[in-house]
Formats: structure tokens, sequence, C-alpha cells
């Protein structure tokens, strides 16, 4: 093996990587700007619809209430909720969006609270629309409060103590750090990313070097010179490589500036306190940059030997695209809740070292699944690689005859 | 020297089953020479060049070229030959001269050879106005040209030339023929194969006609007029390639 030679073919191959403007485009601008894209810009919209939502009084309706004044002007005296005069339709109206919600007072509601008939209030709503889930929760919760009120004023009639209809309090407490809730809420989608970008970094180099080069007609070149087509391959695998490793770790350093813009802005905004800030610590950085390593690895070998199959880029495009959603699907499906790492699951790839990442941004190091899963991940990125080389030395893929 | 003996190239194709590329040739030119291969389309010139130049592993048979076998030592063969053709293509994102920086590198030239190389092949092709330029960029002349720089960078004793004038303009034609010519003038060890008869008689010292993957004869231009009593070299290629002439595809 020279180092020499391969060096030679990687410095040559990573120059003209970098002057072509595709590559570019797919291994460093996308992972630099699209995620401060996709994260703040969808954050901001996000925040700014909910900041707008709390803000603005719900429109709503009460259907009955004639005979309940005292329940009807609680509603009609609160700061968050704006009643309309009782309109026809209500179903139409919600669906409309026209009001939010529609509270229904039964018949004889106010006479039937102080006899103790226990009556019964309906809040019809469109389930999924924010502004009419935030409408029934605030009708709720000022009936809870009037509700919370009559039970006061008939304990205090009979001298009892209000500690009596609540005998004990329940409260959760949170244990971890802070880090560690952030890393549970965002680890899926860390590891998610670092596997998509690995891949996308590798996918279009890959393309180049190996269908791009015969489209170009220089592959003939290449293989006329004394260079031993090992040499040819590991040169190659390198670049595509570096393209792979490079856009993971720019997309996830980029995620990790906008996500501290967006939670800084959020608390600007006084909006969304309980966001946990993203904060990955170097140990854990360099954790997951490691168990990348050999995905990386994998990826740029499989893809760079399922290109050499196509003769031209477009047709290894057509090849490639499959290899998204065989990626794709085992990385989302560890960002599912529910899914943990077993001794089957390490050995499924791509969906390993995604578990297996969650589990490190959370700051939870089990080191059998580690060692376990960065050995099965290098003995496959070792096969892929192997293959890549014998299909370097197939005339028949080489030359499509 | 390039000595070939018995070489063959056999490919399987689904629908047409085993096609003979190359059936069983066996041929020498000897340094100072010039060997044209001569053959219609799909005659088995193109692999029996790849074969030389290590690029095809025969399927039976060898060459030897300057001393070292193309079975054996493909890449010592390699680092002896110049390979030229219509589909040697240069880096479009490279410069002219990093291209041949490039090739000369992996030719195991050392940097202080590799400059002085560089620039005496760059004066004498007359090449220093478009060195830095990138070869997408370049007219057909130039990169023809620079295509005849890379594979002199390493100096090598055998040239192989597949159709190196194919498609190209007058112009360009004739830098290439005198190209080869100077490498023969230069001792070197020279094949070059072609379909255009004017070549073959301007530049050759020993002719070969191929067809379907046999070479059915061979000999100067004189010794090929004695044989067939022809006197154009047309006429003479077809009497040789008629009786055996199946219209085949290029491999």
């Amino acid at each position: 093996m020279s180092l020499r030679n391969i060096g030679i073919v990687y410095r040559k191959e990573l120059t003209e990587a970098l002057r072509d403007r595709r590559t570019m485009i797919s291994s460093i601008l996308i992972p630099l700007f699209l995620f401060p894209v996709l994260t703040v810009g969808i954050g901001y919209a996000f925040v700014e619809v909910a900041d707008q939502a709390s803000r603005e009084p719900s429109k709503i309706i009460i259907l009955g209430g004639a005979d309940s004044p005292d329940v009807v002007q609680r509603l009609k005296q609160a700061k968050n909720l704006r009643v309309l005069p009782a309109l026809p339709g209500y179903v139409d109206l919600i669906s409309n969006k026209r009001i939010r919600s529609a509270v229904e007072l039964p018949p004889g509601f106010q006479a039937d609270v102080e006899s103790g008939a226990h009556p019964e209030v309906k809040i019809y709503i469109f389930s999924g629309d924010l502004k009419s889930t935030l409408s029934a929760s605030r009708i709720e919760k000022l009936l809870i409060e009037y509700r919370d009120a009559t039970v006061r004023e008939r304990l205090l009639a009979h001298n009892i103590p209000e500690s009596l209809m609540r005998p004990f309090a329940v409260s959760q407490q949170n244990v971890v750090s802070a880090d560690r809730v952030a890393g549970e809420s965002y680890g899926g989608l860390i590891t998610y990313l670092v596997i998509l970008m690995c891949m996308t970094g590798a996918m279009y180099p890959a393309m180049d070097l190996t269908a791009g080069e015969k489209e170009r007609g220089t592959m003939e070149t290449i293989l006329s010179s004394p260079i031993e087509r090992t040499h040819l391959v590991f040169g190659k695998f390198f670049v595509v490589l570096t393209a792979s490793l490079a856009t993971a770790t720019l997309s996830v350093l980029s995620m990790a500036g906008s996500f501290a813009v967006l939670s800084r802005f959020g608390r600007g905004q006084g909006i969304g306190e309980d966001f946990p800030i993203l904060t990955m610590h170097a140990q854990t950085a360099l954790a997951v940059f490691v168990m990348a390593l050999p995905v990386a690895v994998l990826f740029s070998a499989v893809l760079m030997t399922i290109s050499l199959f196509a003769k031209t880029f477009k047709e290894a495009q057509s090849y490639l695209t499959p290899m998204t959603f065989l990626v794709i699907v085992p990385a989302i499906a560890a960002v599912l809740p529910g899914i943990e790492l077993t001794t089957k699951l390490a050995l499924v790839p791509i969906l390993n070292v995604s578990l297996l990442c969650k589990e490190l941004v959370t700051g939870t190091y089990h080191w059998n699944f580690i060692v376990l899963i960065f050995a099965c991940t290098c003995v496959y990125a070792g096969f892929a690689l192997f293959l890549a080389v014998k299909m370097f030395q197939r005339e028949s893929v080489l030359f499509s005859t | 020297m390039i000595e070939v003996r018995n070489l063959s190239k056999h490919f399987r194709d689904k629908k047409r089953g085993e096609i003979r590329a190359v059936d069983d040739i066996s041929f020498r030119c000897m340094p100072g020479q010039i060997y044209g291969l001569l053959g219609a389309n799909g005659a088995g010139k193109t692999t029996t060049l790849r074969m030389l130049a290590t690029i095809f592993e025969p399927t039976s048979g060898t060459a030897v070229i300057c001393g070292h076998d193309v079975v054996d030592h493909p890449d010592k063969v390699r680092a002896n030959v110049g390979f030229l053709s219509t589909a040697t293509a240069l880096y479009p994102r490279l410069t002219a001269r990093e291209l041949v920086q490039y090739f000369g590198r992996l030719n195991g030239l050392p940097d202080s050879m590799l400059k002085q190389r560089v620039e005496k092949i760059f004066d004498r092709l007359d090449m220093n106005g478009f060195r830095d330029r990138r070869c997408d960029k370049l007219s057909t002349g130039m990169k023809q040209k620079t295509s005849i720089a890379r594979t002199l960078v390493h100096d090598p004793a055998v040239m192989i030339f597949d159709e190196p004038t194919l498609g190209l303009d007058i112009m360009t034609a004739r830098t290439i023929t005198a190209f080869i010519r100077e490498c023969r003038d230069l001792g070197k060890t020279v094949i070059f194969s072609t379909h255009i008869m004017s070549e073959v008689e301007k530049l050759c010292d020993i002719i070969g006609i191929i067809q379907n993957g046999k070479l059915l004869a061979e000999g100067s231009i004189e010794q090929l007029r004695a044989t067939y009593g022809e006197r154009d070299l047309e006429e003479i290629f077809v009497k040789v390639v008629a009786p055996h002439y199946v219209p085949a595809e290029d491999h």
C-alpha cells in the first residue's frame, strides 16, 4: 500500500471537488444555511403564531345560559375571551373558524349547581386547531375557578377546612440536569441529522468520482497511468469520506448555533420558558463523531460502489435515490420514542448508531453497546470498502462491457 | 519493444454469447518503428491497444513491453507506456499544468525533476500561453497538446495511440501526426490504430490489418502492395478484409 500514491490521488480529487460548484453547494452551503433557515425560520414563525394566539382574545359564543347570569357574566368579563352574540349553526362557525369554540350551559345550570345536581357544561371545539384548543382551555380554566369557588363557599358555610377536599398534594420534580433534558429532547434529532448528513455529504462526490469520471471520459486516462487501482480507490474514497464528515460536522455546528439563537430569541420574547437550551459538551461531541466515523466510511464505500455501476451521473442518481429511503427509515425509527437499544438492534446498521448516539447525547454511556456497535459498523464499513476495491478491478463494471 | 504473443480477449454478452473481440493475434514492433493497426469499426483495434496499455486483462496469451509482461507486471508496463486516445479525456477542473504534474507524480517523478520536465514539454509544445487555464476552458487543439504533454511527462519508451485523430480538424490532426513521427525519430516504439488510410501510408513502417479480432495481413506498405498486387492501400485493405467482413458492434 503506497500512502504517497493515495495522497496524490486524494489531493487531486479534493482540488477538483473544491472547484466544483455542485459539490460546494451540497457539502458546504446546504448544511451551513439549511438548518439555520429551517430551525430559526420555522421556530420564529411558530413563536410568532403562538405569541399572537396567546395575546388575542378567543371569540366564543355561549349556548343557553339565560338562567345562569353569574357564569355568563364571568365569561363575558374574562379578558382573554370575547363573547359574541349567540348565532345559529355553531358547528359551521367553528369549522369556518369564525368563532374558536362554543360553550353550552344546560338549562337551569346555575340553579342545579346550587342544589348540587351535578350538571355538565360542554365546550365545542375544532380539535387540532391551536386557537380553538387554546380558547377551550381558557373557558375550562375559568369554569374550574368557578367550580372551586363554589366548593370553597360551601365548605366555608359548614365550617369545614378546604384541605378536607385535598388530603394530599401531588407534584413532579425533575431530577436530571438541564443538559440531559435538552439531550433527551434533541438527541434523536441530532443523531438523525448526523446520519443523514453523512450520507448527503458523501452522495455527490461519490457519483462525481465514479460515474462522473466515466461520463467525462477520464476513467481510461487514469487507468492508463501506473497507479494501482487499489490506491486509486482509496484516494477517491478518502475524498468522499472527507466530504461526508465535513457535511455532518458543519450541519451539527450550524444546528447547535441555530438552536442557541432560537432559544435566546424565545426567552427574549418571554415565550417558551420551558424551552431547553441545546448544549453539547466536547466529550459528547467527540463520542458522536467517533461513532459517526464508521457510518461515514460505510456510506462512502457503498455509495461509491453503487455509483460505479452507472455510466452517467444521472444514472447514478437514479441508483442512489432509493438508498436515501434505506437510510432515512432506520434513522427516523431511532428518533421515535420508546425504541431503545437491545443486542439485536445493535447489529442493525444505521439504526444501531442512531440509537447509540441518541443515548450519548443524553450523557448515557453503555460501554458494551458502544464497543459492539463500533465493531460491527467497522466490519460493515470494511466489507463495503473491500467491495468497492473489487468493483474497481472489474472491467465489466469500469467499462460496462 | 512490443512483442504480442497469441493475445486474445473474449467478452460475454447476454444476447450474443461469447464475443471474441481479439482472437489469437501476434506481432512485434521495434524501437524507432511505427506499427499501424488498421481495421474497420469493431475490428478489435481498441481492445488490443487497451490490453497493451493494461487497461484490459487478456483472456489468453500475453504481450511483453520493454521486457515486462502485461499480465504479470501491469504497473511496470504502464510506467513505460504513454497511452493516448480520443477516449482519454482531461480533467476539466484542473489546469493544463496541474494535470500534467498529476500524471508526472503518478509516474513517480520527484518534484525537482517533474518541474524541469513540465517546463521543457510546455516550451516544446508551445503551451505556456494556456498552462494555468482550466482544461474545460481549452480549445480542442490546446486539449490535444495537453493530452500529448500528459503522455510524454514520464518520457515513456513506448507510445500507444488509439485513433488519436478521430473527430479532429485537419490542423489539430496534423499536430498529432507530427508528434507521432517525432516519437519515432526519438527512438520510441510506437503503435497506433486508425481506419484512415492516408495516415497509415504517411506514418507507418509496418501495417497490421485486423478484422473480427484476427490479424489478417501484416507487412510494410511495399510488402503489402507486392503481396496483394494493388497500389492503393484502400484497395489492399478491401481485398484483405472483404472475405471476412461481418459488420461488428464496437466494444
